[in-house]
């Protein structure tokens, strides 16, 4: 069923019982074209466009739990394409142009809201750094805008500016930035997947991967052997788990990222907005919950969950930029594993093994690259070459010496 | 993750003393081949349960410690002085 303004009208009328399932709950067949680990955000977006840009439609997507349950359904909804490096900036420019018109092609109300990104500094070292972000920003055709103290003051007059620590003196400002509705791309890819042939098995969790010949003929599942022709792996914070199922150890570790959202408040900040000093970032549901986080907790972790100690520091950063948050309670928080990587950039890539492709290490910023993910891995999935944004994505680019370290930090996965 | 860590120095001290490090991981020797270099370096078994890591007791006696924990239930199995950990 097509969803727009009449249908809505339609069922209105009609004591809302013309609405049916937005996807299939298919059994699995015995082979397919590609199997899919993982139905994360990336996974279906990945099913999306096999079958629309490909025409590959003998697809499955298998995952463990259900939709929506892993990282696509608790992060923090930032989208932004404010990259420095030449590696990654195309490629996250790409996701925000595909979600752009993500909301027509998938026809489901995302809720993609391009309320702005601002980025704030503190020092005269941090605005220099910002300014060459900017501008490389702006070299690539991406939109950048450096605010100074007043022009941020006079957007967001609640923040502490003359914090004896961290004086706001400014922010670098991606007005095409903004939030989308998480749980809303899973349920539009899944939902646009399914209705172009794709296989979408929930409670399915992968077991094993079954290879004859040095090549993958299928997988082993909580529902039995499946098999395929390419088996693409997109299990986001067991993504390890996963590829060592195939005997691949990966340059990644798995760590908790914790969420939060106070109570509903009235229309408060209308923006996206990141202390430069405590890596803290918040912004405003539609519902008048302020969603925030901060750093990730910093030790490897499979459990969904962290510790207080981060609670608290994350508390503490937002009040040190916004003082009147010391008044507003904590509603909810939740963690949520990621895969990061040893350069904080991911993956895109073959592997050893011919026809078993990887998608892993998006580590805490991998929902915006959503919509850029699934299209590039589903080239790649088709054609066996990277799509020309994601030639720096390799899998092999750490022992080559061509890491993409946006931060400098090194091999260090709980400091990206 | 237990709020309080049994350190073989100081003992029972909160977990907010402790920075971790990560993987305790074999360093190679100094004329080991590349790749055993890029294995130690970027490669990690990233196991879901028992886990050895380096901590560095920060606030306290500020030793290097082995923690064994587990990734899954975070429980901490073991704490010990990394000059006296078993060579692997
Ligand atoms: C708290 C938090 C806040 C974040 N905030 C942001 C943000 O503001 N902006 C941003 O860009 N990114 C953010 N991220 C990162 C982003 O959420 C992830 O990088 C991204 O969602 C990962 O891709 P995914 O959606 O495919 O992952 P997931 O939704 O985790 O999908 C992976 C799926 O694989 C499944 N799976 C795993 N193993 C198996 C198996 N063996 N068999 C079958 N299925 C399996 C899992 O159940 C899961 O559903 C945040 C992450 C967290 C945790
Ligand atoms: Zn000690």
């Amino acid at each position: 069923m097509r969803y727009s303004a009449l249908s809505i009208l339609r069922n209105g009328f009609a004591r809302q019982l013309g609405w049916t399932s937005a996807w299939r709950f298919p059994k699995p067949k015995a082979h397919y074209d590609v199997i899919i680990v993982g139905g994360g955000g990336h996974g279906l977006a990945t099913a999306h466009y096999l079958a629309k840009e490909h025409g590959i439609t003998n697809v499955a997507v298998l995952e463990k739990g259900y939709i929506g349950s892993g990282n696509v359904g608790r992060n923090t909804t930032i989208i932004r394409s404010n990259y420095l490096l030449p590696g990654n900036n195309p490629f996250y420019e790409l996701s925000l142009k595909l979600w752009e018109g993500l909301e027509q092609d998938l026809n489901f109300n995302a809720m993609v809201s391009q309320r702005g990104v601002i980025n704030l500094f503190h020092t005269d070292a941090q605005r220099d750094a910002y300014i060459r972000r900017g501008n490389a920003m702006r070299l690539h055709g991406v939109d950048a805008e450096l605010l100074d103290r007043a022009k941020v003051q006079s957007m967001m007059p609640f923040m502490d500016f003359d914090n004896a620590r961290f004086p706001i003196k400014g922010g670098l400002m991606q007005r095409r930035g903004g939030t989308v509705r998480h749980d809303a791309v899973a349920w539009g890819y899944a939902r646009a997947a399914d209705k172009r042939g794709v296989d979408i098995i929930q409670d399915c969790e992968v077991t094993g991967i079954r290879r004859e010949n040095g090549r993958v003929v299928g997988v082993d599942t909580s529902q039995g052997f499946i098999g395929c022709n390419k088996l693409g792996l997109a299990a986001a914070g067991n993504s390890s788990r996963v590829a060592e199922m195939a005997d691949l150890k990966l340059p990644i570790e798995s760590h908790v990222l914790q969420a939060f959202v106070s109570e509903g408040l009235k229309p408060f900040l209308d923006t996206v907005v990141v202390y430069g000093a405590g890596h803290f970032y918040i912004s405003q549901s539609d519902k008048g919950g302020l969603v925030f986080g901060g750093d990730i907790d910093g030790y490897n972790s499979y459990a969904q969950r962290g510790n207080l100690a981060i609670v608290e520091h994350v508390a503490e950063a937002g009040i040190a930029m916004i003082p009147a948050l010391s008044r507003v309670r904590y509603l909810r928080s939740w963690g949520g594993v990621m895969d990061m990587s040893m350069d904080g950039s991911p993956i895109i890539d073959r592997t050893p093994i011919d026809n078993l492709y990887l998608n892993a290490g998006w580590c805490y910023g991998g929902f915006k690259a959503t919509p850029a993910s699934g299209f590039c891995f589903a080239h790649l999935l088709a054609r066996g070459e990277p799509h020309p944004t994601t030639t720096a994505m390799r899998l092999d680019r750490f022992e080559r010496g061509y890491a993409i370290d946006e931060r400098g930090y090194g091999p260090q996965p709980n400091l990206h | 993750m237990a709020s309080l860590i049994t350190c073989p120095h100081c003992g029972q001290r909160p977990k907010e003393e402790f920075a971790i490090k990560g993987a305790a991981l074999a360093r190679p020797a100094p004329d080991a081949p590349q790749g055993e270099w890029y294995d130690y370096v970027f490669l990690r078994t990233n196991p879901r349960g028992r886990y050895e890591e380096y901590w560095h007791h920060v606030s306290g006696c500020r030793r290097w410690l082995v923690v064994t924990r587990d990734t899954a239930s975070h429980a901490v199995e073991d704490c010990r002085d990394a000059a006296e950990r078993a060579p692997t």
